[in-house]
């Protein structure tokens, strides 16, 4: 991994590098991740913390520095996610759209090459994804569920850590110039 | 105008998006069927991947296991010859066993013997969301799986089918806080709620404080959610303490208590069954016969049911005594002379034993208030000595202890002793009547006995004599 030396912030929109990905892994990667979170917990059910669909749709928003790119990525993949729940379709589509948005808004700022940077997007995000869907789901479908901030901390972190390494790997799909 | 769309390109974008997905979620909301479509086209996609993953996950499990992992072979074969002496003998019972045990044969026996229509199924994959208690199954309406059918194990209940699709379904698992199913415990048939708590144990309620129910009793479907046939096992009831308005009931679901199992049975239609009687827990008391002649009857005891209705004894009666005065009925001529009716026993003092009359010509009941003939049934029901020899003593008189004993019972009557203790064979001659006894004229077949076991005796008689019946003059009392 090569990280763009001391610097984490960009002084202009034109100093990060727009990331090119071939189609199929827009298609393949998203699919991949879905059917890790519903098939690994099967059979290791301590695997379950991971979302990695959240992960994959931080890393494309992040890494097309496109909000348009990244909420269309977040809308698709939260709803097929939403199709294989018992949830009303819509929940993790709203909520991996914003995810998404944010997530191209940010990387367009920062350097993402940057591990620490893409450490904390991760743990960031994954608060954000959690809280977000707490709330929608107290208003919108009346559900009483309960936020508890140091679990959700907890996995945040986890998946912070385990979406390093998965970025890193992602890196390894880009496109060359 | 163009320019400022430009300038907020992303926001208006970000903003219809979605305003598109409150609106789906709206309809989702409402109407789930709205939009199934989305859900049709991810299972789809979904499944075939899930399904070739599945696959090669098994094979290379069994590859694993099979050729690669031997590192323990040798020991295991020692281990394995030095106990192969003491496995002959035990082959064959282990093998049953053995393949009792085995999950899928389990399943299959299951399948085969539960009254309704199953189809089997294996779990392919979760739902998505780490709290998911929702699993897809590879069975869809192709399947002729519906939404709202049962899934369950041989062990107890799973879940319930909540969306069916093409090529697979989505269960709800037991365990999900939506999960709502009725049971009934299964000693005191205290009818409730089963909910999942999204924990591995259920409660159940609406069980009222004064209904009672004990930790480790079984709790079985009542069949009254329409979902769930009545007689499915669902659980262990585990704890029981008073809650806010009702009993707290923490149930281990015996369908899932070995984790989320992979192979289940849909209900494709469900049967009712019967709950299993729960065992009383007290070991079985013998109570010995009443003596002959003791007219009174216990509360509660198992008393012979009187063989046919009122018609057939009297009809058995009259046959006796045609027989006994030569006389056929529907074959004589006109003004030829009839039996003498006078001699027909007092139908009260065959009565209440319900047995039949012992063979015409040796055996006359006597009219009520006289002593009977020998052979005729009292009350008691018993026949009691040698026909026309001895006469028992009335109702309420102990017999006759000579009776009995200077010649063999008539042919055709009842052997002698408690109805309950002679279980004798129906014979194979003579009309059957009702409860397939025989109603042939005295003398050519044996009617049995009330009480004698019919071919398929009634449940309680079957609790209380398991084995190898009741013995002899007894019964079993629980």
């Amino acid at each position: 991994m090569t990280y763009s030396g001391e610097r984490i912030l960009l002084s202009s929109q034109r100093e990060g590098q727009v990331s090119r990905f071939r189609k199929w892994v827009f298609l393949v990667v998203p699919l991949v991740a879905i059917l890790f979170q519903v098939y690994v917990p099967m059979f290791f059910p301590f695997l379950s913390f991971l979302e990695m669909p959240l992960l994959v749709v931080v890393y494309f928003a992040i890494m097309r520095r496109s909000q348009i790119s990244g909420l269309m990525v977040g809308a698709l993949v939260g709803l097929a996610q939403d199709s294989l729940s018992k949830n009303p379709l819509g929940m993790f589509g709203i909520v991996k759209t914003l995810v998404g948005y944010f997530a191209a808004s940010v990387g367009v700022r920062l350097d993402v090459e940057h591990g620490l940077i893409r450490l904390l997007l991760g743990f960031f995000f994954f608060v954000f994804h959690q809280f977000l869907y707490w709330v929608m789901s107290r208003a919108l479908l009346g559900q009483q569920m309960t936020f508890e901030w140091p679990r959700t901390a907890m996995l945040a972190a986890l998946n912070a850590v385990v979406g390093v390494a998965l970025f890193h790997f992602l890196d390894k799909l880009k496109e060359r110039a | 105008m163009e320019s400022l769309l430009n300038r907020y390109r992303n926001i208006t974008v970000l903003l219809l998006v979605i305003m598109a997905q409150l609106v789906l979620l709206a309809v989702s909301a409402k109407n789930p069927d709205d939009v199934r479509f989305i859900r049709i086209w991810t299972v789809t996609a979904v499944t075939p991947v899930a399904r070739i993953i599945e696959g090669l996950r098994g094979g290379s499990t069994g590859f694993l296991h099979n050729y690669i992992v031997l590192h323990d072979t040798n020991q295991e074969n020692q281990r394995l010859r030095s106990e192969l002496d003491r496995m002959k003998m035990e082959n064959v019972f282990l093998k049953n066993e053995l393949n009792t045990s085995d999950r899928a044969k389990a399943i299959q026996v299951f399948q085969q013997h539960t009254p309704s229509k199953t189809v089997a199924a294996t779990i392919i994959f979760t739902g998505a969301g780490s709290n998911s208690k929702v699993v897809f199954v590879d069975r869809g309406t192709m399947s002729g799986v519906q939404r709202g059918m049962a899934v369950v194990t041989p062990d107890g209940i799973v879940g319930k089918v909540i969306a069916a699709y093409p090529t697979a379904s989505q269960v709800l698992l037991i365990t999900d806080p939506d999960f709502a199913a009725g049971v009934v415990t299964e000693k005191s048939q205290v009818h409730g709620t089963l909910k999942g708590q999204g924990t591995p144990q259920c409660k159940v309620d609406y069980v009222a404080f004064e209904e009672k129910v004990e930790p480790g009793e079984w709790v079985y479907t009542s069949g009254d959610d329409r979902i769930f046939p009545r007689g499915f096992r669902v659980g262990v009831v585990k704890a029981v303490r008073p809650g806010q308005s009702f009993k707290e009931i923490l149930v281990e679901p015996s369908g899932m208590q070995r984790g989320l199992v992979e192979d289940v049975l849909i209900l494709i239609e469900g049967v009712h069954q019967r709950i299993p009687d729960a065992p009383s827990g007290m070991q079985p008391i013998y109570i010995a016969a009443p003596p002959p002649g003791n007219e009174s009857k216990p509360a509660g005891a198992a008393v012979p049911a009187p063989v046919g209705t009122e018609a057939d004894r009297l009809r058995s009666q009259y046959q006796a005594l045609g027989e006994e005065q030569k006389h056929t009925y529907g074959e004589n001529p006109p003004g030829a002379k009839p039996p003498d009716f006078t001699r027909l026993a007092n139908p009260g003092a065959a009565g209440q034993g319900a047995y039949p009359l012992g063979p015409a010509g040796k055996n006359t009941a006597s009219p009520a208030g006289t002593p009977p003939n020998p052979g005729a049934v009292g009350q008691g029901g018993y026949p009691l000595g040698p026909p026309g020899k001895s006469a028992p003593p009335p109702a309420g008189k102990p017999p006759n202890p000579e009776a009995g004993k200077n010649s063999p019972p008539a042919p055709g009557a009842p052997p002698a002793g408690p109805p309950a203790a002679s279980p004798a064979a129906p014979a194979k001659t003579g009309t059957g009547g009702q409860g397939g006894y025989p109603l042939g004229p005295p003398g050519k077949s044996a009617p049995p006995p009330a009480g004698t076991p019919a071919k398929n005796p009634p449940d309680a008689a079957r609790r209380l004599n398991p084995s190898a019946g009741t013995p002899a003059g007894g019964q079993i009392r629980r």
